[in-house]
């Protein structure tokens, strides 16, 4: 289902998935060639939660991000140029190279910290919103996180806390494996948790949480639109898990991209590899996205095409700006580390 | 001079920071530990409960709370009680907190204090008398203060709200009743900053916190034997001042470390290994520390004591550095 928003807002939430899908592609190769080192995690397949739950937020609101948060920063609008950077380490990055894939951070877009220790943002989220309460200028923060964050102590006590004061955040899990190993033999969610769904967690501590298909961008927009508005009005935290397919490049421990993605696979996945075929056929949010669009004649299917091919060359020529950032001043490790 | 005790001078500073700036909450504790001096929280209760919060038992909990305050435009002092319960706050504090400047190239400030008591306080056994200011000092992105008297403690405390940086307040439950000087119109005092507590021609004793008020009362003894004792106090660990501490071991050449850290990786172990790459010829003998023994500090009251930098293990030390 389409989210109910006018078409230029349909078509920038195409364009912004587009976007997120070719900037990260794009990673892999320049990792692979040694372009730039460390771990790095990917947003593929979640793109149809990430694009609508954050257009439901004001300018002002804080978000918290984690070790998979490329997404998160481009569908609030970050620059690929200036992301890419940082990735490689430059000069140019956001965070001059000190932060990397793992900490990017934009506070201009309410990114105020990026950590990449699992449920490390829960807490820190229940921060920004205890200072919004005190200070009473209505912004919300919204904490975005795996399932994987759950199994950490520092999520039920930071649910705890936000409940107990009525704070405004809203925790966004990402279950990007809906189909996973433990799921499979009709258990947990996953093979490590035992709170089954995992929305029984947040409930222990009276915070309202629901489940959502994080691969219907219509649904994901709807609630999160409704939950940001109840939050708002100081009705206190909500818990939200939106369920995606987890992207078969990322099953392995560093990315794989067995195919590249463009607007006529929507159509057509004759081309993929027949072993991850599948995910892209009925999985992938992007196309299921793209089909929506021209089913409601939204837009013809030359039109995306044309979004396609131009936030294809954005990107293109995001990476070569990048790339050819300096590094930084090796007496930069140096400076900085205290205000 | 007006003279207050310890916990008064700290809860005056308390007063005319929480006046000063509504951007500052109190979250947990009372700043008082087990002290029977309950009123003056309940004073301070009184004018600014709604901006002092207490929370469930939960420091990671918590201390991230105070943390993402603190980047949002809050200024929070956390008490974190017994300092070894810094343990269950360790990731928000030293992975979250200590590296979010830096991380961000300097674009979020984190002006969160965490506040804590350290130490042998008499019976805490192993799990309630940590004095975890080493381990936070090999933790860059903090700033560390340790204050020794009345007037430091108000002083300190008002620098380290003010400091846009995550800073840690290592306080000491043995110093809360002693009495000391306070002017009236006591302004902050800056990190970086030791001070000479007392002057002595023979020997630098170097020490922090509590131990600064035993090291005082080991000069006033040695002077009776015509040892004459300069005791030093840095007062903040991060940052440091080395300029104060050498013009002092250039004068004596003879230096004591008197410190509750544990001896290995010490706060002791670090101060010497300073001393000795930028002054080795200035000395004139070894210099000596005098730490907590490595070993988890047991209860009974003989036990706790002889693990401790004690009186006589002090003097001890100072002999030997003079013979």
């Amino acid at each position: 289902m389409l989210p109910k928003v006018a078409r230029d807002t349909l078509l920038d939430f195409c364009r912004r998935m587009f976007v997120i899908r070719h900037f990260e592609e794009s990673l892999v190769p320049l990792h692979d060639k040694g372009v730039f080192g460390g771990h790095y995690h990917l947003y593929i397949g979640q793109e149809a939660t990430g694009v609508p739950a954050l257009s439901c937020l004001r300018a002002d609101d804080y978000l918290f991000t984690t070790h998979r948060n490329h997404g998160h920063l481009l569908a609030r609008g970050a620059d690929p140029k200036k992301l890419c950077a940082e990735i490689l380490g430059r000069a140019d990055g956001y965070n001059k190279g000190k932060g990397g894939s793992f900490h990017t951070v934009v506070p201009s877009l309410g990114f105020l910290h990026t950590s990449a220790v699992v449920a490390g943002i829960i807490p820190l989220a229940t921060g920004t919103a205890y200072a919004s309460k005190a200070l009473k200028n209505g912004r919300i923060t919204v904490c975005l996180f795996g399932d994987g964050a759950l199994e950490e102590g520092a999520a039920p006590e930071a649910f705890n806390l936000a409940s107990l004061w009525k704070l405004p955040v809203l925790f966004l899990c990402e279950n990007n494996g809906k189909y996973g190993a433990g799921r499979a033999t009709g258990a947990a969610q996953s093979s490590t948790m035992a709170a089954h769904p995992l929305t029984d967690l947040p409930k222990a501590y009276k915070v309202p949480a629901q489940q959502v298909d994080g691969l219907d961008s219509g649904t994901v927009h709807a609630t999160i639109s409704r939950a940001v508005e109840e939050i708002r009005r100081g009705e206190g935290p909500q818990f939200i898990e939106a369920q995606t397919v987890r992207w078969p490049g990322s099953e392995s421990n560093w990315p794989v991209v067995l195919q590249n993605t463009n607007a006529s696979l929507a159509w057509d996945v004759n081309a993929v590899p027949e072993k991850v075929r599948e995910w892209y056929r009925s999985c992938d949010p992007l196309l299921i996205y793209t089909r929506e669009l021209v089913e409601a004649q939204q837009a013809t299917r030359e039109e995306i095409a044309a979004i396609d091919r131009k936030v294809k060359a954005e990107i293109d020529e995001a990476v070569k700006v990048a790339v050819s950032s300096p590094y930084p001043k090796p007496e930069e490790a140096a400076k900085d580390y205290f205000a | 001079m007006r003279e207050l005790a310890y916990y008064e001078a700290k809860f005056e500073a308390l007063h005319e920071i929480m006046a000063a700036d509504e951007r500052v909450h109190l979250i947990n504790g009372t700043f008082l530990s087990l002290s029977p001096h309950r009123h003056v929280f309940q004073d301070l209760v009184k004018k600014y409960g709604d901006r002092m919060k207490s929370p469930p038992i939960s420091e990671l909990g918590f201390c991230g709370l105070a943390t993402g305050a603190a980047m949002a435009g809050l200024r929070p002092i956390v008490d974190i009680s017994t300092g070894s319960f810094i343990f269950e706050g360790w990731p928000q504090v030293c992975n979250e907190a200590a590296n979010a400047f830096s991380m961000s190239a300097g674009q979020t400030r984190v002006p969160v204090v965490f506040h804590l008591f350290h130490g042998l306080r008499g019976g805490g056994a192993a799990q309630h008398s940590a004095s975890p200011q080493a381990m936070l000092w090999n933790n860059p992105g903090l700033e560390i203060v340790l204050p020794s008297s009345p007037r430091d403690v108000k002083g300190l405390l008002k620098t380290a709200v003010a400091s846009d940086n995550p800073t840690i307040f290592v306080d000491h439950v043995q110093l809360l009743e002693i009495r000391g000087e306070v002017p009236d119109n006591d302004s902050p005092i800056r990190f970086g900053q030791a001070e000479i507590k007392r002057k002595g021609n023979d020997v630098t004793v170097i020490s922090t916190s509590y131990m600064v008020q035993r090291c005082l009362q080991v000069a006033d003894k040695l002077a009776g034997e015509k040892i004459s004792v300069e005791v030093v106090d840095p007062r903040t660990l991060v940052p440091f001042d080395m300029a104060t501490l050498m013009s002092s071991v250039e004068k004596t050449g003879r230096v004591v470390i008197v410190d509750e850290t544990h001896q290995s990786c010490g706060v002791a172990a670090e101060i010497a290994a300073r001393i000795v790459e930028s002054g080795f010829d200035k000395l004139k003998a070894p210099v000596r520390r005098v730490a907590t023994l490595d070993v988890p500090v047991p209860y009974s009251p003989p036990l706790e004591e002889y693990i401790g930098p004690r009186e006589d293990r002090i003097i001890e030390a100072i002999r030997a550095v003079l013979r």
